[in-house]
C-alpha cells in the first residue's frame, strides 16, 4: 500500500513537472529568447569585424547550421525545459516522499511547498549564484570541460549541505526548538555554502570581455524567471495533487481509530 | 450518513500532518527515478558539450537555448 502510494506521488510529480515546464518554457520563449538572439548577433558581429581585419572577407563568420534558429528556440527549447521539469518533477516527488512527516507537522501541501523551495534554492539558485547561466556565444570554448564539471559540482554540493542542514535541524529542534533550530541549520547552510563559494575558482572566462553588460543582466534575469515560474507552478499544482492523494488515501485505506489517535494528542 | 461526516471532522486535523512514508517504500523508487533523472539532465545539460556518448552535435543544437536558459555552461 505505501509502495503504491509512492508510485502515485511519483507520477503526481512527473505530471506536475510537465505542466510547470509548459509555464516555463512560455517565459523562456518570450523572456529569455530575445538575449539568446542578441547574444548570438553580438557573436556574429564580432565574427565579421574580426575577420574584416585580418583580411578574409568574411569567410569564417558563417557558421554551419545543423539545427535552425527557429526550431532551436521552439521545439528545442521546448525539450530542454520539459525533460528538465519531469525529471527534477519525479526527483522532488521522492524528495517529498521523504520529506512528509519528518520535517515537521506540515501538511502535504505546505510539505510540497517547503520541497519546491528547497529544490529551487540547491539545485539551481545556489549553483546560479556562483557560477551564473550565460547566454550563448560568450564563453571559451576551450574551458566547457572544466566549467561544465564546476556547476555540476556545485549543484551536487548544494544538495547535500541541504540535505545536511535539513536533518541538523531535525536533531537540534528537540533541544533548541523549532524556530531556532531552523535557523542554526538555515545559517550552517549559508555560511559552509559562502566557504565552498570562496574555496572553488572562479568561471573568469565564462563571459567575454567586452560582451554587453545589459545583454548579459536581461538573460540571467531571465534565467532566473524560468527557474522561479518553474518551481512556484510545481509548488502549486503537486501540492494541490499530493494533498489530494494523501486524503483519499487516510479516507479510504485506514482504519477510523489509528486516524483518530493523534488527534487527541 | 452522519457518522461519515463526523469522522471526516474529527480526522482532517491529523489528515493535515501525514504519517511518514517508510524509508524502504520510498528507497527502490528514489534510486530508479533517480537514475533516469540524470541521466536525463546529462543529455539536457552536458551532452556533446563538455563530453560526448554520441558522435556529432546534434543533441546539443536541439536542446542548446534549453541548456543555456537552464543554467547548465554550454560552449
Ligand atoms: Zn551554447
Amino acid at each position: 500500500m505505501h509502495a503504491s502510494t509512492v508510485r502515485t506521488l511519483l507520477v503526481r510529480g512527473m505530471l506536475a513537472g510537465l505542466i510547470a515546464g509548459l509555464f516555463a518554457f512560455a517565459v523562456a520563449y518570450v523572456g529569455g529568447e530575445p538575449s539568446v538572439d542578441g547574444s548570438i548577433a553580438v557573436e556574429e558581429a564580432q565574427a565579421a569585424q574580426e575577420a574584416a581585419h585580418a583580411g578574409h572577407g568574411g569567410e569564417e563568420a558563417e557558421e554551419e547550421e545543423v539545427v535552425s534558429r527557429s526550431a532551436q528556440s521552439t521545439f528545442g527549447l521546448a525539450t530542454g525545459v520539459l525533460v528538465y521539469g519531469v525529471a527534477l518533477g519525479g526527483v522532488a516527488a521522492l524528495a517529498f516522499s521523504f520529506a512528509l512527516g519528518r520535517v515537521g507537522r506540515f501538511s502535504p501541501r505546505a510539505t510540497a511547498a517547503l520541497t519546491a523551495a528547497a529544490a529551487f534554492t540547491t539545485v539551481y539558485l545556489v549553483p546560479f549564484l556562483k557560477y551564473p547561466a550565460t547566454p550563448p556565444a560568450v564563453g571559451n570554448p576551450d574551458t566547457i570541460g572544466k566549467r561544465t564539471t564546476l556547476f555540476f559540482l556545485m549543484i551536487l554540493l548544494s544538495v547535500l549541505l541541504g540535505v545536511a542542514a535539513v536533518i541538523l535541524g531535525r536533531r537540534l529542534a528537540p533541544r533548541l526548538g523549532n524556530w531556532n533550530a531552523s535557523l542554526v541549520a538555515g545559517f550552517g547552510f549559508v555560511l559552509v555554502t559562502g566557504v565552498a563559494f570562496a574555496v572553488l575558482p572562479a568561471n573568469d572566462d565564462a563571459v567575454k570581455a567586452g560582451f554587453p553588460a545589459k545583454l548579459l543582466w536581461e538573460f540571467r534575469l531571465a534565467s532566473l524567471g524560468v527557474q522561479v515560474v518553474l518551481w512556484v507552478v510545481f509548488a502549486v499544482v503537486f501540492g494541490f495533487l499530493a494533498q489530494k492523494a494523501l486524503a483519499a488515501r487516510t479516507a479510504g485505506a485506514e482504519p477510523p481509530a489509528r486516524v483518530e489517535v493523534p488527534a487527541a494528542g | 450518513m452522519a457518522e461519515a461526516a463526523v469522522s471526516a471532522a474529527v480526522s482532517t486535523p491529523s489528515a493535515a500532518v501525514p504519517a511518514p512514508l517508510p524509508v524502504r517504500a520510498v528507497l527502490p523508487w528514489a534510486f530508479f527515478v533517480g537514475l533516469l533523472a540524470l541521466i536525463a539532465l546529462y543529455f539536457v545539460g552536458a551532452e556533446q558539450g563538455a563530453t560526448s556518448l554520441f558522435a556529432g552535435s546534434d543533441v546539443h543544437e536541439w536542446v542548446h537555448d534549453g541548456r543555456h536558459l537552464l543554467g547548465f555552461p554550454c560552449h
